[in-house]
């Protein structure tokens, strides 16, 4: 089954600026799936069309069968997003920022609870849970926000640059981390600017830029491809021709 | 949404709840106890009497607005909103748990300061259902008004624009403080699309059975607004309008 489906789809904004100019792509279930482009590309407002967020101009988005405009809310309940930057209340305990989150996709708060504890513990943050989300660290802000995007326990988790500003040591726990939810059947969007990242994670990927998809294939295929170069200087040779 | 409303009210009580509880206070020591003692009675009542049910309204009327306002756009600022908009939560019920939050502080204020007028005067109770339904129903009303200001609002300046320029003197010419009879004709027909006087004026019949207009088209007006505001908040949340690209 497709977790995304998305035909045609155009986003032109107010100000004449054409987001998306009729892209399409389809990401089976169970995917570890790598949207890399440059800043400005479109990926952030594909991935606010997806989830609601962003109302498009044209084309079709669907998540696991579900479209997001007129089926908006059944898709809603698919998706777990972890955007570019941090939104939580930080005057809130990190464990009440969960359990809110719970909320909003209608889990009681005694059923909340146990998967709370779970994802906090997953991902190092149980002793934090009664710390106002303020006093944590940039790269505990950073789980806090993947915790967050699981809570409701969703079939399709979209990242958006979840690693930017994390060291390495970090992101390395954070990669095993997502491995092992993808594997456990969570199909995985991820968008990052650390081409190592979806190098060593994405089984597919697609290159978009100025609002059209110019790469979407297998990662292993597209790698050999290219003579098994480093996927950031293929990056870097494709970009850098549509620049020219 | 409302628990975690409740819990930042009455974590930051000294912010939420104690400034109209002393505001109210000021006046009536100074309006009700010092001035109003030299004034005569009004419709029956003592001027401290008269006053205090609009008051208490003003209160409400204030506390509800500046909630919803004040919490919309800081989740707006933060993008704290954007994680209730990607949450499968229909429209109606976000409006829903924002509204309540707005109503839930402005009755807690509302009671509040009731319990303060009680130090300065007695209050009689003409009909309790009437006094609820004129509390409540205002505290929606502007609970949704500070709503619709939230989804316009840009900036910081943006929420405080109509609280001081329109709100504050809407709320002092509503009748809080004087009753419309007092005025000529022409004023007194001013006065009557002024939207809060018939609320102060259905909560005073509330207490003392006393009002410059009739309590059914009191609550016709408030009714109406509620309707009209409630209609305009979701057409804005299903466009997207202030709340979504």
């Amino acid at each position: 089954m497709e977790a995304i489906s998305v035909k045609d789809l155009r986003k032109k904004y107010d100000k004449g600026v054409e987001a998306l100019k009729g892209i399409s792509l389809s990401i089976e279930e169970g995917d570890f799936f790598a949207l890399l482009g440059p800043n400005g590309a479109g990926k952030t407002t594909l991935i606010g069309i997806l989830t609601g967020l962003v109302y498009k101009t044209g084309g079709e988005a669907a998540i696991f069968g579900h479209d997001v405009v007129t089926d908006g809310s059944r898709a809603k309940t698919f998706i777990g997003l972890v955007p570019q930057e941090f939104n939580f209340n930080i005057f809130e305990k990190v464990e009440n920022i969960l359990v809110t989150q719970a909320g909003y996709y209608g889990i009681p708060r005694h059923e909340a609870l146990p998967r709370v504890e779970a994802l906090l513990k997953d991902l190092g943050l149980w002793d934090k849970r009664n710390e106002p989300s303020q006093k944590l660290s940039g790269g505990m802000k950073r789980r806090l926000m993947i915790a967050r995007a699981l809570v409701h326990a969703p079939k399709l988790l979209i990242l958006d640059e979840p690693t930017a500003g994390v060291d390495v040591e970090l992101r390395r726990q954070m990669w095993t981390f997502l491995r092992k939810i993808n594997a456990e059947g969570t199909t995985i969007v991820l968008t990052t600017h650390y081409l190592e990242e979806a190098e060593q994670l994405a089984r597919n990927v697609a290159i978009i830029n100025k609002g059209e998809i110019l790469v979407d294939e297998p990662m292993q295929g597209f790698l050999e491809r290219h003579d098994n170069k480093k996927l950031e200087d293929i990056y870097l040779e494709i970009i850098g021709a549509e620049a020219e | 949404m409302v628990r975690g409303d409740f819990m930042r009210i009455v974590r930051i009580w000294s912010q939420t709840l104690l400034p109209p509880v002393i505001t109210t206070s000021l006046y009536f020591v100074v309006f009700g106890t010092f001035i109003g003692s030299q004034l005569d009675a009004i419709q029956g009542l003592t001027y401290i009497q008269f006053i205090v049910p609009g008051l208490i309204m003003m209160s409400v009327i204030t506390s509800s607005y500046m909630n919803t306002v004040s919490t919309f756009y800081f989740a707006k600022w933060t993008k704290t909103l954007d994680e209730v908009l990607v949450s499968p939560m229909p429209e109606w019920l976000v409006i829903l748990g924002f509204v309540s939050g707005g109503v839930m502080r402005g009755l807690m204020v509302g009671v509040l300061v009731g319990i303060v007028g009680l130090f300065f005067t007695h209050l009689a109770i003409q009909n309790i259902l009437v006094l609820i339904a004129a509390l409540v129903l205002t505290s929606v009303l502007f609970s949704i008004a500070g709503l619709i200001n939230g989804v316009f609002a840009k900036g910081f300046d943006g929420i405080s624009i109509v609280p001081t320029f329109v709100l504050t003197p809407l709320t002092y010419l509503g009748g809080i403080f004087y009753s419309i009879e007092q005025f000529p004709p022409f004023w007194q027909t001013v006065s009557l699309f002024n939207p809060i006087l018939y609320m102060v004026n259905a909560f005073r019949w509330g207490f003392f059975g006393v009002s410059d207009i009739n309590i059914v088209v009191c609550f016709g007006v408030l009714g109406g607004f509620i309707l009209a505001f409630l209609i305009i908040l979701l057409w804005l949340f299903r466009r997207g309008i202030g709340v979504k690209n």
